[in-house]
């Protein structure tokens, strides 16, 4: 063995086992959340590093009947109807600026793109006012109108990224053939577009799974609340019940990381395309 | 068409919009003038919590920015294709969790009593070191922005990942066979070929450091003595707290404006530089 192939071997095994360590401290505070979700509160006090006697779903069965189920639907709720009316409105708009000719063009485009620098927290005082004079405030409705409002400036960001290099002759050949915008819209372009929509469905998922900030200012009751908020007031409304809350935080986190692992590929594409233009 | 793209979408959008403009009004309906403004310079919390959101960015970009390329480097430098998949998505997990999620669990991890931290250092005989992290003004802050570091460097590993992958690896063939080093390829062909990237990450990174609510609210709501507030919670606490929404509107600007700064260098970054293959 040469000498530099000596240091480099050395070096690998630094590089491997510095890999291999973050890799625990990844997994094991996540690993050591779902056994504590199955211990009693005595084993979790007496020894947090113990493996559970035995897997207790008690604490989920708790947890469920403590406000999670609410919290879920919830969840569940704003998840899919927001995703639904963000990607759609996105892809509509996406698609009028990309296609369509009108006045103003740049300006409605810049207005649209500007929105992606609007932070949340600014607009959040005059918002709930507004909610309030609306009679939202507290509704189901407020989070759905939020979630999509804020989140069209960035799906359609990315979707007309997308739009912009798919091929016109295809429209206009749709056209010349009388289809409708609306046709052409739907029946074309829509489908063409595919994988960018499913990045923004995926990506639209995680933000609205676990949004907090708007979720804690506009809502307050049971039936609304949605599952980041609900777990900090699991917390502080059960004292020192900590392996329930355990067990909601899985309940919580494992949708979303199941999603991870079967979207990878579509999601690591809208990521890069989204923060690389 | 027309009517969608000139009435559908500045309604949604108008919900996010209109509120940018108006927020310093907004809050008082009485003219006070620039009375707000003045209190905030006279705050203390309000200093302080400015100093925890540039800490919060300084520490990001060190970790998640400079940390994460070279970490995304070392993955890249493997040999496996399988391995790099693993370890980019490993890395992952916890950014696809929420970051109430991430901060309850780090909650209970610096908990005194059954907190994984002091028990590991008493485990390796440092039992001197426990301390109840969160609940002391000098270690709550850093606590806080170290679950950070581990809920969001997975994230930027990622996205540094997929544009290593954009270089030609004829670069890096070239640079091994002038006998160049791992080191020095990494510092003169992906720093400089990845440096699009740095540049949009440092931008987001500081954009976000100064819009942090989420894991200051869950994990100690701004406490012990606001010794860790940050501008979005103080701006929480001032108007949903303590009812004085001027107050709150005052500090939404002081966010605005950085983020409005952070979002115009954004621009020209991207208009100056772009790297092309």
């Amino acid at each position: 063995m040469t000498r530099t192939g000596f240091f480099s071997a050395i070096s690998r095994v630094f590089m491997w086992s510095f890999l291999l360590a973050l890799v625990v401290v990844v997994a094991y505070p996540l690993l050591w959340m779902v056994l504590n979700g199955f211990k009693t509160n005595t084993e979790l006090f007496g020894n947090p590093f113990a493996l559970p006697l035995q897997l207790n779903w008690e604490n989920y069965v708790t947890a469920w009947n403590r406000g999670v189920s609410d919290y879920l639907t919830a969840s569940v709720l704003v998840t899919v109807t927001s995703t639904i009316a963000t990607v759609f409105i996105s892809a509509w708009a996406a698609y009028g600026l990309t296609r369509v000719r009108m006045p103003f063009g740049r300006t409605v485009s810049g207005l649209i793109l500007g929105g992606l620098m609007l932070a949340p927290a600014v607009a959040l005082v005059p918002l709930v006012r507004m909610f309030q004079a609306m009679g939202l405030y507290n509704t189901f409705w407020a989070l759905l109108i939020l979630y999509t409002a804020f989140r069209i400036p960035f799906t359609t960001f990315l979707i007309r990224a997308y739009m912009i290099d798919l091929p016109r002759e295809v429209d206009e050949a749709a056209e010349v053939d009388g289809a409708s915008r609306w046709t052409t819209f739907w029946r074309i372009t829509l489908p063409m577009c595919k994988p960018i929509i499913i990045s923004t469905v995926i990506l639209h998922v995680l933000f609205a799974w676990n949004e907090y900030l708007f979720a804690m200012v506009f809502t307050s009751g049971t039936g609304v609340q949605t599952l980041p908020v609900g777990l900090t007031s699991l917390l502080s409304k059960h004292g020192t019940d900590y392996p329930v809350v355990f067990a909601g935080m899985v309940v919580a986190a494992l949708p979303v990381i199941v999603l991870f692992f079967a979207s990878q590929r579509y999601f690591i594409k809208g990521l890069s395309e989204g923060i690389g233009k | 068409m027309l009517l969608a793209v000139f009435v559908y979408l500045p309604l949604a959008q108008n919900l996010a919009f209109s509120t940018q403009e108006w927020d310093i009004y907004s809050g008082t309906s009485e003219f006070v003038g620039l009375e707000n403004y003045e209190k905030l310079l006279g705050d203390a919390v309000f200093w302080s919590a400015l100093a925890n959101n540039g800490l919060y960015a300084l520490l990001s970009i060190a970790f998640q920015v400079a940390g994460a390329l070279v970490l995304a480097a070392m993955i890249e430098s493997l040999r496996s294709m399988r391995w790099r998949k693993a370890l980019r998505a490993i890395y992952f997990v916890p950014s696809a969790i929420s970051l109430t999620v991430a901060g309850l669990l780090f909650y209970f991890i610096y908990e005194p009593n059954l907190g994984m931290l002091n028990h590991l250092l008493e485990a390796v005989g440092l039992g001197a070191l426990t301390q109840p992290w969160l609940g002391q003004e000098s270690t709550a802050m850093v606590g806080i922005i170290a679950m950070s570091q581990w809920q969001g460097f997975g994230y930027s590993t990622l996205l540094f990942a997929v544009a290593i992958q954009r270089i030609p690896s004829e670069l890096y063939e070239a640079a091994a066979i002038d006998g160049i080093g791992p080191v020095r390829r990494f510092l003169h062909v992906t720093v400089p070929l990845v440096r699009e990237m740095t540049g949009l990450m440092v931008i987001v990174t500081i954009s976000g450091a100064f819009q942090v609510f989420n894991e200051v609210m869950v994990m100690t709501s701004g406490g012990p003595n606001n010794s860790t507030q940050v501008l979005a919670t103080w701006l929480y606490r001032s108007g949903f707290v303590r009812n004085d929404f001027g107050y709150a509107a005052a500090i939404a600007t002081v966010i605005f404006v950085v983020t409005l700064i952070v979002a115009l260098g954004q621009l020209w970054y991207t208009k100056r530089r772009r790297v092309d293959f």
